[in-house]
């Protein structure tokens, strides 16, 4: 064995259960390789003696036959998750210094199935942003590069930490979230596998919320069994969280390996955009015939309401953001300014100082189609018009199991190259933004390569709450892909 | 429904976010840009369809009013300001608002 980080998620869950390696052994791999990516900027806090803590007390559960489904395994939370103790920032400078003195209960579910938190994951601003370049932090950059080329790409965004840590192979799998592609579009981005499960799925308690109707946790991977293996231990009913439904969960890795014979897998024509690249016309064509040729039904449906996904989540996202950011005041937690004259400008000097760029835009844009005599004309009918999307996919999903689509657009493009326009950037999650209107589940797997080398993603769409049949298509498509580039360690 | 200057600084107001003389005119170019990108949703019939506001489709939980266990209990006045800049005797505290 050359290094334990080499290791898949799923080989090290077994290695470990077999005594081959131990927890302290591979988390200490894990932060050795932590503190030579410095350049990367995939952590905002790094927890070495805690990881090293918690790694000892899984050691000695494994030793007294005690482990739990994934004891052991050393893991990278992204910072919009609550972690007891440990500084949660959200990416933003309004909570810098933010100590929670409670855990979210997707981490609690982690920690109870044995996992180990190596740190805390760099992230856009409050999940706003599809480059990672919102962070207060400074960007992560990518560990993939062009070839022939040192310019600095984009891991994606928001979880642009996650994904580009588990890309560079600095945590064994990551957490993130996905409100409008968070998760799926760094994932296609880096070369890694990423689910946004069901909305309701995972709790969101103890997680900062961005715009709460579309929030959903999920994991970022190196594989798809890695995938099914995290989501077990993060999804679950949570009594706390009001959205959270349940249903009892699944054994997703048992879902693996299944026959696609009788799936029925839908192609949307109007998943297209001006400028895509031929090759991802490509890739997924080429996608429609493995998935064929592991025994599929090809169906091609429409989905006309598609191009309006974007505008809508242009006007619920904010409109919610600006609600749920209402609480940074400067009162009861994180940074306050500090001149000021009387309370209102206490409020106004500390959130104009502690917000970045992005996040104020959207506030003032969430406010604005939130206030008196625009919220029928804007938010209300982006609600309505978000009715009709969902209503849409269900009479699809009444013809077919799964949807296939690009994950993106595009492949990882450069830092700074699409600051200028904000639209732009938003066009980044074209493709994905559907799935959290709809609450269905989708997922991105690494499928191909583009001209530069660089990774490209396809993703499957289900119905809600068949992440199982998700599964099942994500591995196949895994297995016919054959993904196995990974990026060169130019890095430390 | 273009938004101007005094728009903005109206909207900054009620967001509480502070904005100078000199962002206001950048800012309304900019959510122009956005607004006027959304303006398309005006093409879709939504005559007759109800709004919704979440795809789960329950209605909320309801529990006994009793104190919990656990972080969403009582009794953790040290937690609940342990984060606060400025705090007196469990009291979060800020600038005087009454006269």
């Amino acid at each position: 064995m050359s290094s334990p980080t080499d290791l898949s998620l799923a080989e090290l869950r077994d290695a470990l259960k077999d005594k081959k390696l131990s927890s302290q052994e591979a988390t200490q791999s894990y932060l050795d390789a932590i503190a030579a990516a410095s350049q990367l900027n995939t952590f905002i806090t790094v927890t070495g003696d805690k990881a090293m803590e918690m790694a000892k007390a899984s050691d000695a559960r494994i030793a007294k036959g005690e482990a739990g489904p994934i004891e052991g395994v050393p893991l990278g939370i992204k910072d919009l998750f609550c972690t007891k103790d440990t500084q949660t920032t959200a990416g933003s400078k309004i909570l810098e210094g933010f100590h929670p003195k409670y855990e979210s209960t997707v981490s609690s579910n982690l920690w109870r199935d044995g996992a180990v938190m190596l740190g805390k994951l760099n992230l856009d601003e409050f999940a706003m942003g599809s480059s990672n370049e919102t962070s207060f932090f400074g960007p992560v950059v990518n560990p993939w590069r062009r070839a022939g080329d040192d310019a600095k790409l984009t891991p994606g965004g928001s979880s642009g930490g996650s994904s580009a840590s588990v890309a560079a192979r600095l945590c064994a799998g990551a957490t993130a979230t996905d409100t409008g592609g968070s998760i799926r579009q760094p994932a296609a981005f880096t070369g890694t596998v990423g689910v946004k499960p069901t909305y309701g799925r995972c709790s969101r308690w103890g997680v900062v919320a961005f715009a709460s109707s579309l929030d959903q946790a999920g994991p970022i991977t190196r594989d798809v069994r890695d995938a099914a293996i995290m989501l077990k231990s993060m999804a679950g009913y949570d009594q706390a969280d009001s959205t959270s439904v349940d249903r009892s969960v699944p054994d997703y890795e048992a879902a693996l390996g299944k026959s696609l014979k009788g799936l029925k897998i839908g192609v949307p024509k109007e998943y297209r955009v001006d400028g895509m690249p031929d090759e991802i016309e490509a890739l997924w064509a080429q996608g429609v015939e493995w998935m064929k040729d592991a025994g599929a039904e090809i169906v091609d449906i429409s989905l006309p309401l598609t191009k309006y996904a974007l505008p809508v989540y242009y006007i619920v996202a904010p409109a919610e953001a600006s609600s749920n950011l209402a609480r940074y005041d400067g009162v009861k937690y994180g940074y306050r300014a500090s001149d000021y004259s009387d309370v209102l400008s206490m409020y106004e000097n500390t959130r104009a100082e502690g917000f970045g760029e992005e996040v104020k835009r959207r506030i003032l844009i969430g406010t604005y189609v939130l206030s008196a005599g625009y919220y029928d004309a804007y938010y209300l009918r982006a609600q309505k018009v978000r009715k009709k999307i969902f209503d849409e996919f269900s009479s699809a999903f009444d013809k077919v199991d799964l949807i296939l689509t690009p994950s993106a657009p595009s492949a990882a493009f450069g830092l700074g190259e699409k600051n200028a326009d904000p639209v732009q950037m938003y066009l980044n999650d074209v493709f994905t933004v559907t799935a959290n209107l709809a609450g269905i589940p989708g997922a991105s797997v690494p499928s191909g390569v583009d001209k530069d080398g660089l990774p490209l993603g396809l993703q499957l769409l289900a119905r809600p709450f068949d992440e199982e049949t998700l599964f099942t298509g994500m591995h196949a498509l895994e297995k016919a892909a054959n993904f196995a580039a990974h990026p060169d360690q130019w890095w430390g | 429904m273009a938004v101007d200057k005094e728009t903005v600084r109206k909207v900054a107001r009620l967001a509480r976010i502070a904005e100078s003389e000199e962002r206001l005119e950048p800012l309304a170019t900019q959510m122009n840009g956005i607004l006027g990108w959304i303006e398309q949703l005006n093409e879709v019939d939504v005559e007759g369809v109800e709004a919704m506001a979440s795809t789960v489709e329950m209605s909320l939980a309801m529990r006994d009013d009793q104190l919990q266990d656990g972080p969403t209990g009582g009794g953790q006045a040290d937690s609940v300001v342990a984060n606060a800049p400025n705090t007196e005797d469990h009291f979060f505290v800020v600038p005087k608002v009454v006269e």
